[in-house]
């Protein structure tokens, strides 16, 4: 029961050996954000180009395990030319896919016939199409290893914070 | 009572006989073979020991038959309570040899708070802007946020013995380092290294620039004899759920004249004499610094693993750990030398623990233990709560496999094959 294998997926492990994006954009004009999760190190440094409403170019820096910095990488390369709303509508079902699963795991068979033990989520999940995202539905199998998934939204909490400081003007 | 007895019968004048490290799993628990989801191997012993079920049985029989709180019950039970509380810190005492333990061994939560105990009974009360406290920059956190945070109040300066490159400390400029100081606040063992340091040097050193030396003893006190006499500090910090007891219980041991000086650490019930509307007088050492109701069921099981380490033999703990780590440096070289790089000092009988950290090239520490983890091979990945060493190292974690008397090359084979696991998924 190694379950290894829901974990460390090839495409993981490709955009682990081979980050895409990777690298620094001058700021200005782009904005710089970290994201940084004390408990084991890992960090990550976004670089946000974004041209009237459009995340025109990504880059990511940082470093920590193979989870936090695949994710980062896939991360950057689903939203790179797509609009802050686009964006943001991501965020929200990559963080709804990664609670789905966790509420699946400990209930069994979600709704009917739950025994109680179900993990509360911050928000309500809302229904994830794995089709529409792509290959980071490779990533569903990190909800199995529950220390593990603040490794996989690391990034994308990351760009929640860098998203909100550019419409606030921070 | 103690599973330990049967080896009592060595007794220590004969050459210590290896230990039988398969029979010491059998008086553990949760290392049992046949556990329903397969056998652990535990090497992160550094962390938190594995205690044996004759800790756990004379808490429970404490808890079933005896307990009260002490120090103050006129009744049977709660006498019989505080006779195995003292009766505890005596066993300790024995341990390291100290001269008065019903004097100088303070019972507290862990090494930390024995540790911070001193920082700020003896630290506040002593030390002024400008004074020195010397550390060095492979220690614990715990040795190194207690006064950091005295910088920051008082004011206090803190200079810091360096690693060499053969991962020992570089004492060379020690005398020029310890000139002038009042306290050097160093480890007897890295908790990531498992450099044994030197105390030796240091204490002499120390002795000459009049400052007192107060050792971290949690990576060493575990794992070999030690005498507190011999060794010549004025301070050891230890814990017990490192050396088969419970958690919830350290000790902080001093020589006597110097808690018999220090004002109280924490204030409440126990620490007092005497109680007025405008004042309180503090009560005798060591009861001044254990404020409140101390973990009495916890020194009882801290009695219990001293007893079966004393049964078993300190000096045997150190010839088995120092045989399995030099066998389990040799094993990960061979089979992995050209993907794992080890940080710490090469294998010696003195001056390096069972305490193995390494990077394996390409591969994060959290994932190293997250595929040994699928092998029941319990393993820590982090900073260990050394980030400064971290910096040093240059790394932000490491993988680190700790061994103790439980352990053998069975387990480190297991380690082994998993690595090869490790180096297959991330090729």
């Amino acid at each position: 029961m190694s379950g290894l294998e829901d974990l460390y997926r090839e495409i993981i492990l490709d955009h682990y050996r081979s980050p895409r994006n990777r690298g620094e954009l001058p700021t200005p004009p782009a904005h710089r954000v970290e994201g940084y999760n004390p408990l084991c190190g890992d960090e990550v440094v976004l670089y946000l180009q974004v041209d009237d409403g459009m995340i025109t170019d990504v880059r990511v820096g940082g470093q920590g395990c193979s989870i936090s910095q695949s994710s980062a990488s896939m991360m950057s390369a689903a939203v790179k030319g797509r609009s802050i709303a686009q964006a943001r509508s991501l965020v929200r079902s990559f963080k709804s896919m990664m609670s789905i699963h966790e509420q699946r795991l400990d209930g069994g068979d979600a709704g009917a016939g739950s025994d109680g033990t179900t993990l509360e989520v911050e928000e309500a999940p809302e229904p994830v199409d794995p089709e529409a995202m792509g290959e980071l539905a490779a990533l569903q199998g990190v909800v199995k290893f529950p220390v593990r998934i603040k490794c996989a939204t690391l990034s994308w909490n990351t760009l929640s914070q860098g998203l909100d400081e550019l419409e606030t003007g921070a | 009572m103690s599973a330990g007895d049967r080896f009592a019968a060595a007794g220590t004048a004969a050459p210590p006989r290896p230990l039988d490290p398969r029979a010491l799993r059998a008086d553990v628990p949760l290392l049992a073979p046949d556990r329903p989801g397969g056998r652990i191997v535990y090497l992160d012993s550094a962390a938190s020991a594995q205690r044996p079920r004759v800790v756990v049985e004379a808490m429970d029989e404490y808890y079933s038959t005896t307990h009260a709180n002490v120090h103050r019950g006129i009744y049977a039970i709660a006498e019989e309570a505080t006779r195995r509380y003292e009766q505890a810190r005596a066993a300790v005492g024995r341990l390291i040899g100290a001269p008065r333990p019903e004097r100088e061994i303070v019972f507290t939560k862990n090494a930390t708070e024995a540790i911070n105990l001193v920082a700020y009974a003896w630290g506040r009360h002593e030390l002024r802007r400008g004074d020195v406290v010397v550390l060095s920059e492979i220690e614990h956190h715990a040795n190194f946020v207690p006064w950091l945070m005295l910088r920051e109040e008082i004011g206090v300066e803190l200079r810091y013995l360096r690693l060499g490159a053969d991962y020992h400390l570089d004492l060379s400029d020690l005398d020029r380092l310890v000139d002038g100081a009042r306290l050097v606040a160093v480890t007897c063992a890295s908790n990531v290294l498992g450099t044994v340091v030197d105390l030796s040097p240091i204490v002499t050193s120390a002795r000459r620039a009049g400052a007192l030396v107060l050792a971290d003893g949690a990576q060493l006190v575990p794992h070999r004899p030690l005498d507190v006499r011999a060794l010549g500090v004025d301070f050891l910090a230890f814990t017990g759920h490192k050396m088969l007891g419970p958690t919830g219980i350290g000790m902080l041991w001093a020589r006597e004249e110097l808690l018999d000086a220090m004002p109280p650490f924490l204030g409440g019930g126990e620490m007092i004499r005497d109680v007025r509307l405008d004042g309180f007088t503090p009560t005798d050492i060591p009861w001044r610094f254990e404020a409140g109701t101390p973990p009495i069921a916890e020194a009882v099981g801290l009695e219990a693993a001293v007893r079966y380490l004393e049964g078993i033999g300190l000096e045997r703990v150190r010839e088995h750990e120092v045989a399995l780590t030099a066998y389990a440096i040799e094993r990960l070289e061979a089979v992995h030398g050209d993907r794992v790089k080890i940080f710490g000092p090469a294998p010696d009988p003195l001056r390096r623990s069972g305490v193995i950290s390494f990077a394996v090239e390409g591969v994060h520490p959290h994932d190293v233990a997250q595929v040994l983890d699928t092998r029941n091979v319990c393993v820590r990945a982090g900073h260990h709560c050394a980030k400064p060493l971290m910096r040093r190292l240059g790394v932000s974690a490491t993988t680190r496999a700790s061994l103790y008397l439980y352990n053998d090359e069975e387990d480190v084979e297991a380690l082994v094959d998993a690595l090869g696991e490790v180096r297959r998924l991330f090729r």
